[in-house]
């Protein structure tokens, strides 16, 4: 019986056959945290003994989720991870380089074949780049930073085949919320996704790492993609390594196949507050919004923000809308300065914030007031998340945003686009 | 597994389905210190406000699918830990949370435990699996895996490590 991309990424690294069940001792190729999780890893670090990380190269710290700090406690906290970055010689990624999950594929940690962890929920990322990438807590991490393995329950696979082409104005996210809505929020809880077909290949890179990035919010380990031409000249420019591209076997073990066509997708939101609650934009238009954010590890690629500055470019948000941007990182926000993107975009009246994950998580950077609703690129809309749980989170593409600011209602961006 | 250490039995606290980490603890307390005992006093705070004066050490989470989703915050099985709850049972849960609460040594087990209320009487036997409530009905979860049961018996991945000068089963596959 053959194998799939999880099964054979788990066994190149562990020396073990790594079928769906067995539990294995990995050896990693990247380690990753950030400063919501990093400074009790570090606490952790210490209790287990560790004096030196085991492959400081290996390793990257980001403080992203609080950037710059809001707070006295934030500062000690990120001080604490200067400090240790210092100490360990591990590269550390200080506030304004970016999201972690932007940086990490960006700065070529990541070559397809690798075996990655990193102490964020969103690391299954990386699966876009055909890597093996899963999120972990703070004592992963520093058992990570320690020792340079883990251990992993290799998981059983879901395959996930999105057939045909996506039409004009609908997008990887509109994409992956539908599919979050076909599977659930926890559909794929334990298992592996791959995603396949002609729909995902038609994809940039950019536009995978979106679909991958939503992986978690099916429940899933890690969402994995093969790597094809795309995804080599992609890492081809920014990492040295060579990559070792893994392919599933035609007669590999899935748990569970699920095949779509996706060609008449229209645009979709999350609606309150549940990320697999799903309906198309058409089902609540009109539903007023205070604010709109553009941003995260889902959307706040170049792309995404070409996509807003499309609809926004020459026109002027809503007033009594809010319009919040942030960049994925410090590159993003360079290119998007040089081709005039950030220029439409401000002018349009959006806030700029910090390439980091800005208002995503709720400790700064746009927390709503009671009663507001607000409409995001980002993947989670739980009750609380933005930092008040007496707000409404809506969740679209860059362009549902962005087409909501303008109007100050939920829109479809196919109305706007491309007059 | 150490047989006493293994049986449990407080009472419960129920949750429903997809209770994830934002519930348990919200991000804007989690990113503010590494003070979980400060950090328990948010617990459960946004959908059961009431939880943290109800609560008792040794009491028992209860709750449905996807225990735990959302992010990977290992505040969330800490504070539960110094909130004091003992172990929770859940029908499903998600897996970082479930990884982190093994890491920390919070018990999980995998169980519909379904018709409890709050305050309930349960017993819980982490080496066998067998649930038990107060009123006498039975369940019957899947005992975990030895590699994670090891874990759990040293306390958590920390001592788990200092104990072996390592994960324990480099060699290969644990047991």
């Amino acid at each position: 019986m053959g194998r799939t991309i999880a099964e054979k990424i788990l066994a190149n690294h562990s020396g073990q056959p790594a079928r769906a069940g067995d539990i294995v001792l990995a050896d990693l190729d990247f380690i990753m945290g950030q400063d919501g999780t990093s400074p009790l890893a570090i606490d952790v670090f210490r209790q287990m003994g560790g004096v030196k990380v085991a492959e400081p190269s290996k390793a990257a710290l980001v403080i992203d989720h609080n950037a710059p700090s809001p707070s006295e406690g934030v500062s000690a906290l990120h001080d604490m991870m200067r400090g240790f970055s210092r100490e360990m010689g591990v590269q550390i990624y200080d506030v304004g380089e970016g999201v972690c999950h932007q940086l990490v594929p960006e700065q070529g940690y990541v070559v397809p074949g690798d075996l990655v962890i990193g102490a964020d929920s969103h690391t299954c990322t990386y699966g876009a780049l055909n890597a093996f990438a899963t999120g972990v807590g703070s004592t992963d991490l520093a058992a990570a930073l320690y020792s340079g393995k883990m251990w992993f329950r290799v998981p059983p696979t879901m395959r996930v085949l999105c057939h045909g082409a996506l039409a004009k104005g609908v997008t990887a996210k509109d994409l992956v919320l539908f599919l979050v809505g076909q599977i659930g929020a926890d559909g794929a809880t334990y298992m592996a996704l791959e995603f396949a077909g002609e729909a995902i290949s038609q994809l940039s890179v950019d536009a995978r790492l979106t679909i991958a990035n939503m992986a978690v919010e099916m429940g899933a380990k890690a969402g994995l993609m093969e790597a094809d031409e795309k995804t080599l000249a992609w890492v081809a420019g920014r990492s040295a390594r060579q990559p070792q591209p893994v392919q599933a076997d035609a007669d590999a073990e899935y748990e569970k196949v699920l095949e779509f066509d996706v060609s008449d997708l229209p645009p979709y939101v999350a609606v309150p507050h549940r990320v697999d609650t799903v309906v198309p934009v058409s089902a609540v238009e009109g539903k007023r919004i205070q604010q709109a954010v553009i941003g995260t590890c889902t959307n706040g690629r170049l792309e995404d923000l070409q996509q807003a500055a499309r609809i926004l470019a020459g026109k002027r948000i809503a007033e009594g809308v809010r319009l919040i941007v942030a960049p994925a990182s410090r590159q993003i926000l360079l290119d998007a300065i040089a081709d005039g993107t950030i220029g439409q975009l401000v002018a349009a009246g959006a806030a700029l914030v910090t390439p980091g994950c800005g208002p995503c998580v709720g400790t700064h950077n746009g927390i709503p007031a009671d009663g507001e609703t607000v409409i995001s690129t980002a993947n989670r809309n739980f009750k609380g998340r933005m930092g008040n749980n007496k707000a409404k989170i809506y969740l679209g593409s860059a362009a549902t945003v962005a087409a909501s600011a303008l109007s100050g209602m939920i829109t479809d961006p196919r109305r706007v686009a491309d007059e | 597994m150490n047989k006493e250490r293994a049986k449990l039995h407080g009472r419960v606290h129920v949750f429903g389905d997809d209770i994830n980490t934002d519930y348990i603890i919200a991000g804007k307390y989690k990113f503010k210190t590494n003070d979980m005992r400060e950090l328990a006093r948010h617990a459960f705070e946004d959908i059961d406000p009431e939880f943290i004066a109800r609560v008792q050490p040794g009491d028992i989470v209860v709750a449905g699918n996807n225990f735990g989703c959302g992010s990977s915050r290992e505040q969330a099985p800490l504070v539960l830990l110094h909130a004091g709850i003992s172990a929770v049972v859940a029908t499903s849960f998600a897996r970082i949370f479930f990884r982190n609460a093994i890491n920390t040594g919070l018990p999980v087990l995998q169980c519909p435990v379904e018709g409890l209320q709050n305050g309930d009487q349960l017993s819980v036997d982490l080496a066998t699996g067998e649930i038990m409530a107060g009123d006498g009905r039975k369940w019957q979860a899947n005992p975990l895996p030895p590699v994670m049961l090891q874990i759990l018996q040293n306390g958590g991945l920390v001592p788990h490590i200092k104990k072996h000068g390592g994960f324990g089963f480099e060699g290969g596959a644990a047991d």
